[in-house]
């Protein structure tokens, strides 16, 4: 393993070093990833077929007008012995390059307009999605079938640190993706919980802003089974870089059976609120809803950032009143980073609770039930 | 008044009465415009390295995929920062030094209209770095939300964020002072003879420039003052829980925004304008319908705002609106284009090294606008936005566009500033690897952004990494062969090189060509009188 | 001196090296830096905008007192005049530009991102469910009640003084024109008085909607904009208070005559400014 990743970073340097010495990169280098995504929806096609009609338009006239400057550099130069005129009016020209790149633009936008009226309609959907950004996940909430999830990265810290080699899918991989059937109009509902976020599959051609406090909306219909991949493309933080959006197109068949199953999901996952937990059983529990929510921030070794995110080793906070952390942790701190996570379930909240306060150098002892959350949400 | 000693500028009559301390509180006591202009062009120069650094940093980071060289949170305070200290250090800085240096030459006044005024513009901007470079060591590091500073990631934020906005706030008052004292000098210490319709172009690009930085230097004072109360004082302008808006914000962020580019560009067109006619020796072209042209894209800059923000959810009547406004902008700056064609058009070209940056210029900025009128293009904007196809967009205007004009405007005139010839063959060297490695560094870019790649990230997925190895390939290679260009300017600087001439280019016609090289301290204290 | 000189009468006057504009950096740093501190709890903040502060005024004693001294000495001729007034009105519409930043915001939450938030749109609808969005308001989302400011009362009355003070500005004006001192001293001095009265008014309107109305700047967008604004615009009338404090100071210090009052009109102009925008705060702030 060691040595064909080194291997091909070699190679790729050696690639690299070579386009950049011969200074046209594109030559060198087998001609992939240098395009849009192929297109999987007629809007994201519209786009692409779009770009590729400016872009031609634009060579065309780059060629032209430089073709002019070249000719005019070799032809007028005084090394030839070329003699300067002396004019410098000419109101014909100006008038012809002036309106001829008006009429120009106005080709281009006549298809561009055509775009972005099918864009906005988001009339006569099948199904809706309601989409949430948070520091550094998404939530799918189905709203007709009243199921939701979260989804996160899984390409392990490893990967990332160069200490394992990096998978295919390296970082642009999720444990629950957002599921679709195929030839249906979905529309997605995007919002965010904190900071702004942008929900972005390239193939459908969405890229929608996702603005806490606001709902916007878009709409795609995936012409295609398969697994499509995007990232989160507004800056929202440190991890911004990590956080994939996958969505998998099923058949509708497919689609239907996961949909059934989901829902049967969330009625079994029910939990009895009143259960009364032991310590460890919670703390072993917790540590997982940590890595999962908290992580991030505080840092797996709870010593946090210094500066940005305050460590949970030794927090007074933790350490304190146990009806002041699970306050905090059920509505967040306003203005601070520090978001509600009111969204987790009872159980969720009590176990990562006790975690904290159990785990590292923090020995309180204390168990948290979910009861006391449940209390506790107002 | 004591008499202290003072510069050579034998002839001249009225040094006798000057007055000028000696040592560095000469730097920082100045009111004279070249000193001015000098400090200017050194505090930019400065600058750029300080930002280069932060880039390269960047482009060490993104070599290759995974996590090597810097941890994320610092990865976009070096993103911010590059962003923050590029534009408003090195760029805007600069064009203010030529405006300094020049506009009182080409237009015959003595100096500038309010000469100490001048100085406190310039001397607002050290605090103003210091503040920007402080808000790295406090606790919580600096502005992380990019250049943009967009809410409520910036509201969140630690201390840094206050010094940034501090830094904001004083570098717009340095620019609103700055831009009054040239608009005046323009207006009102004209030559006799000087009318406006025959001032040279960079005077008039100059001219709306100021206006631009004076409508909307405040408007971003406005928007960082929000932030502000809202970090500390509990006001709800950003915030949808009190009735506010993220996204009010972006508005009025971009209502300056979107007009800063064009003040990044406007001088460096003004310096392009004054290059070209140089060494093609023929005047320029279409003068009447280019200074139409600056006035256009300052106007048409004031509605196209929105087009930073495709993908907010804004209605379709936005949508339109802006992506027409943006596009028709491709007009005014197409005139430039061919005029400056037209400009060489028949002339007697020569390529020296001022040329060679203006040729450079012409090409790589049309490209950039070319790029910018993809972005435009709303539809194909909804992929490419916050990609580093945008990016690569504003790295071939702002780098290629303005930065290589102002190479250009810095071998152009160095001879008259220093007296000194600088030399051609090191400003060749630093043209060609200049231009290669800027393509290198940048073209790349366009393919990463068209395949995908989101800008503002430390670690990227495997399938960009080639094209990413290639640009940070090319960064360094770029930063490097700046190295050369400092090497150019010391040399002029401390006289090594061939003495100039007052008019050292064959077809100047300009006024300060009139001058001796070095230009005297003091000049044009009797106006010259123009036909 | 830097001046030139064509025929006995300096061309233009180019002033000699100077170390007020470093003084006012120096000053503006203190002060940037010990801001950020204090609003961050760090102690040496206050002390550092406090010096900082202080360094301010000396440098604008200083600085101005020269200008002033540089005036009095008749260096400035017809054409630095000129340079003045061009100074003076750009700065004038930067300032414009600065309000208009905040007005901007107004209109965008009035108009639509207060509707936006409300029942109707998907957003009210999803996010929000329940809120009405109407003018005034506090948001969706913050709870505490208060009472919107009137428009009758004491900003009317507001209204009333700043008008009358542009009258009595231009009746001071006309006098000074006339060369007739004793009246110019007494109207600046009625308009200085009617400035004051004006902020003592807006002082004292702060506290009633503290108190009383529980209107904050915490009270959502509506706080926000209202105190923004109308605080915004009351440094402005303070600025231009003591503008034309310093001008009544220059008067009875016998300064100016009926050609050469420049510093004068300056101020009068920034104050009629201060007038129309007040103006446009009555209108879209206290009463629509
Ligand atoms: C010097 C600075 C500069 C200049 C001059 C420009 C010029 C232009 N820019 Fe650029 N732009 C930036 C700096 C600049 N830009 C920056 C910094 C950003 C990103 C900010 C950020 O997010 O951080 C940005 C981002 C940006 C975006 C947002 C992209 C996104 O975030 O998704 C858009 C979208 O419309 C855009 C468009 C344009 C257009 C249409 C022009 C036009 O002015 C270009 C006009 C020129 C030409 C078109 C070429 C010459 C013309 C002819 C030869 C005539 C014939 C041509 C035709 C008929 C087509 N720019
Ligand atoms: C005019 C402004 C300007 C200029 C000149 C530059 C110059 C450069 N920029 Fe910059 N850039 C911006 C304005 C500018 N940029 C803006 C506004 C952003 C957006 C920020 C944001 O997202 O908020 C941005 C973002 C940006 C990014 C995206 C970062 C991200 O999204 O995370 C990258 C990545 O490659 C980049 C690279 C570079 C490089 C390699 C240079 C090079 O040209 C720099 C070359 C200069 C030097 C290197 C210094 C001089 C040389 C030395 C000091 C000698 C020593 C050198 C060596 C040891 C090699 N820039
Ligand atoms: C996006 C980043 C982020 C995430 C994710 C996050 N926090 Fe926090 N947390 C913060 C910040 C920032 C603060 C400091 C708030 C302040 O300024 O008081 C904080 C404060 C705290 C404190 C108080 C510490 C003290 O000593 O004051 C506790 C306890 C806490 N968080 C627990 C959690 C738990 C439990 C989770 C996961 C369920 C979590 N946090 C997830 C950012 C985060
Ligand atoms: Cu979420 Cu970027
Ligand atoms: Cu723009």
């Amino acid at each position: 393993m060691e040595r064909t990743s080194k291997g091909i970073r070699g190679q790729r340097l050696a690639a690299a070093t070579f386009a950049a010495l011969s200074g046209l990169p594109g030559v060198a280098l087998a001609a992939r990833e240098w395009n849009l995504q192929t297109p999987v929806t007629e809007i994201a096609r519209q786009q692409y077929e779009l770009h590729t009609f400016i872009f031609w338009i634009c060579v065309i006239i780059f060629v032209g007008v430089f073709g002019v400057m070249f000719y005019s550099l070799f032809k007028h130069r005084k090394s030839v012995g070329h003699q300067a005129e002396q004019f410098h009016e000419n109101t014909v020209v100006e008038i012809v390059w002036t309106v001829v790149p008006f009429l120009i633009l106005f080709f281009m936008a006549y298809p561009a307009t055509k775009t972005i009226l099918a864009m906005k309609d988001t009339t006569a959907s099948e199904l809706t999605i309601k989409v949430t950004g948070y520091q550094w996940k998404w939530n799918y909430d189905y709203l007709q079938d009243g199921f939701g999830y979260y989804s996160n990265l899984t390409t392990p810290l490893a990967q990332i640190e160069n200490r394992e080699p990096k998978g295919e899918h390296y970082l642009l991989e999720v444990d629950n993706p957002m599921v679709v059937p195929v030839d249906t109009k979905v529309r997605v509902l995007i919002t965010a919980g904190d900071v702004l976020h942008a929900w972005w599959v390239p193939a459908f051609g969405v890229k929608q802003d996702a603005i806490p406090g606001f709902v916007r909306d878009s709409w795609f219909r995936a012409e295609k089974v398969g697994t499509f991949r995007g990232q989160c493309a507004e800056l929202c933080g440190k991890e911004h870089g990590f956080m994939p959006v996958v969505v998998e197109v099923k058949s509708k068949e497919d689609y239907a059976k996961w949909a059934a199953e989901q829902k049967a999901k969330v009625a079994s996952a029910a939990e009895d609120p009143s259960k009364v937990w032991d310590e460890k059983a919670l703390a072993e529990r917790g540590e997982k809803v940590f890595a999962a929510n908290c992580a991030a921030c505080h840092q797996a070794t709870g010593k946090g950032v210094p500066g940005a995110f305050p460590a949970l080793d030794g927090s007074k906070l933790v350490l304190g009143p146990t009806a002041a952390q699970i306050a905090l942790v059920l509505n967040g701190k306003a203005g601070t980073a520090m978001a509600s996570f009111k969204q987790l379930s009872n159980t969720d909240l009590a176990s990562v609770i006790t975690y904290t306060r159990n785990a590292w150098s923090n020995k309180t002892g204390q168990a948290i039930q979910p009861a006391e959350i449940q209390a506790a949400r107002k | 008044m004591s008499s202290i000693p003072h510069d050579h500028v034998a002839g001249h009559g009225h040094d006798a009465h000057d007055h000028r301390p000696s040592g560095i509180m000469r730097w920082v006591t100045t009111t004279n415009h070249k000193d001015i202009g000098t400090l200017y062009l050194w505090f930019s120069f400065t600058m750029f390295l300080v930002g280069g650094v932060m880039a390269l940093t960047i482009r060490a980071e993104l070599f290759q995929p995974g996590l090597q060289v810097v941890h994320p949170e610092f990865f976009n305070q070096l993103t911010s920062l590059h962003g923050l200290i590029m534009v408003f250090g090195a760029i805007m800085p600069a064009a203010v030094g030529f405006a300094n240096w020049m506009i009182p030459l080409l237009i015959g006044a003595p100096d500038m209209a309010f000469a100490r005024m001048n100085n406190w513009s310039f001397w607002l901007l050290p605090p103003a770095a210091i503040l920007l470079i402080t808000s790295l060591f406090v606790p919580g590091g600096s502005v992380s939300a990019g250049w943009t500073m967009y809410p409520p990631l910036t509201i969140e934020a630690g201390m840094g964020m206050d010094l940034v906005i501090f830094a904001v706030h004083i570098m717009g008052a340095s620019s609103i002072m700055g831009s009054i004292n040239i608009i005046t000098t323009i207006l009102n210490l004209r030559a006799p003879g000087m009318t406006l319709m025959k001032m040279p172009l960079f005077c008039w690009t100059w001219l709306i420039t100021a206006y631009l930085l004076i409508a909307v230097m405040p408007v971003l004072a406005g928007a960082v003052t929000m932030l502000l109360t809202d970090r500390h004082f509990g006001t709800s302008f950003f915030n949808a829980a009190g009735g506010g808006d993220p996204v009010l914000f972006q508005h009025i962020f971009w209502f300056f925004g979107h007009p800063e580019v064009y003040i990044i560009i406007l001088p460096a067109f003004g310096i392009i304008s004054e290059i070209l006619p140089v060494y093609s020796r023929k005047p320029l072209f279409g003068y009447a319908s280019m200074v139409y042209a600056v006035a256009g894209i300052a106007i048409l800059s004031f509605i196209v705002w929105a087009h930073h923000m495709f993908t907010v959810g804004m209605p379709t009547a936005g949508l339109l609106f802006y992506m027409y406004a943006t596009m028709l902008i491709a007009v005014p700056t197409g005139v430039k284009v061919f005029n400056w064609l037209a400009t060489m058009w028949k002339g007697s070209i020569t390529f020296e090294t001022p040329m060679l940056f203006a040729l450079g210029f012409l090409f790589l900025f049309t490209m950039g606008g070319f790029t910018g009128l993809v972005c435009a293009i709303m539809p194909v904007d909804i992929q490419i936005h916050d990609t580093y196809y945008v990016v690569a967009h504003f790295h071939y205007v702002m780098v290629a566009g303005s930065l290589f004009a102002f190479f250009g405007g810095v071998y152009h005139w160095i001879p008259k500033w220093t007296g000194t010839m600088y030399s051609e063959k090191i400003g060749q060297w630093h043209f060609w690897l200049s231009l290669v490695f800027f393509n290198v560094a940048f073209f790349p870019q366009h393919f990463l952004g068209l395949a995908g790649m989101p800008r503002r990230i430390p670690d990227y997925a495997t399938q960009f990494t080639d094209w990413n190895m290639v640009s940070s390939i090319g960064a360094f290679g770029f930063g490097l062969s700046q190295l050369v260009f400092l090497w150019a300017v010391i040399k002029c600087v401390r006289g090594d090189g061939e003495k100039a001439p007052a008019k050292p280019w064959e077809g100047a016609t300009t006024l300060e060509w009139t001058l001796p090289s070095p230009v005297p301290y003091h000049t044009f204290e009797t106006p010259p009188v123009v036909k | 001196m830097g001046s030139t000189t064509t025929g006995g009468q300096p061309a233009y006057y180019i002033p000699q090296p100077s170390h007020w504009p470093i003084t006012g950096s120096v000053a503006l740093l203190l002060m940037g830096m010990g801001a950020a501190f204090w609003f961050n709890g760090v102690a040496a903040g206050p002390w550092m905008v406090g010096t900082g502060f202080v360094i301010l005024l000396v440098m604008l004693f200083g600085w101005f007192g020269t200008v002033i001294g540089e005036s009095e000495a008749r260096l400035y001729s017809k054409r630095v005049d000129m340079s003045f007034r061009w100074s003076m009105s750009w700065f004038i519409f930067s300032e414009v530009m600065f309000f208009a930043a905040f007005f901007g915001a107004l209109f965008y939450v009035r108009n639509l991102s207060v509707p936006d938030l409300g029942a109707g749109s998907v957003t009210g609808n999803t996010l929000w469910p329940g809120y009405a969005s109407q003018w005034p308001t506090a948001g969706p989302y913050v709870a505490e009640k208060f009472t919107p400011m009137g428009a009758i009362g004491i900003p009317l009355l507001n209204t009333i003084i700043l008008l009358t003070s542009g009258v009595t500005l231009t009746i001071a004006h006309h006098a000074l024109k006339a060369g007739h001192r004793g009246s110019l001293a007494f109207w600046l001095f009625a308009t200085v008085a009617l400035g004051f009265t004006f902020l003592g008014f807006q002082i004292y309107e702060y506290m009633h909607a503290y108190s009383e109305l529980n209107l904050k700047l915490s009270s959502g967008v509506y706080g926000s904009t209202f105190f923004m604004l109308t605080g915004f615009h009351g440094a402005h009338v303070t600025i231009g208070a003591i503008m034309l404090l310093v001008m009544l100071g220059r008067v009875l210090k016998g300064h100016f005559d009926a050609q050469h009052h420049f510093a004068f009109e300056a101020a009068a102009w920034y104050w009629h400014f201060v007038d129309v925008v007040w103006l446009l705060l009555f209108v879209l702030v206290y009463w629509l």
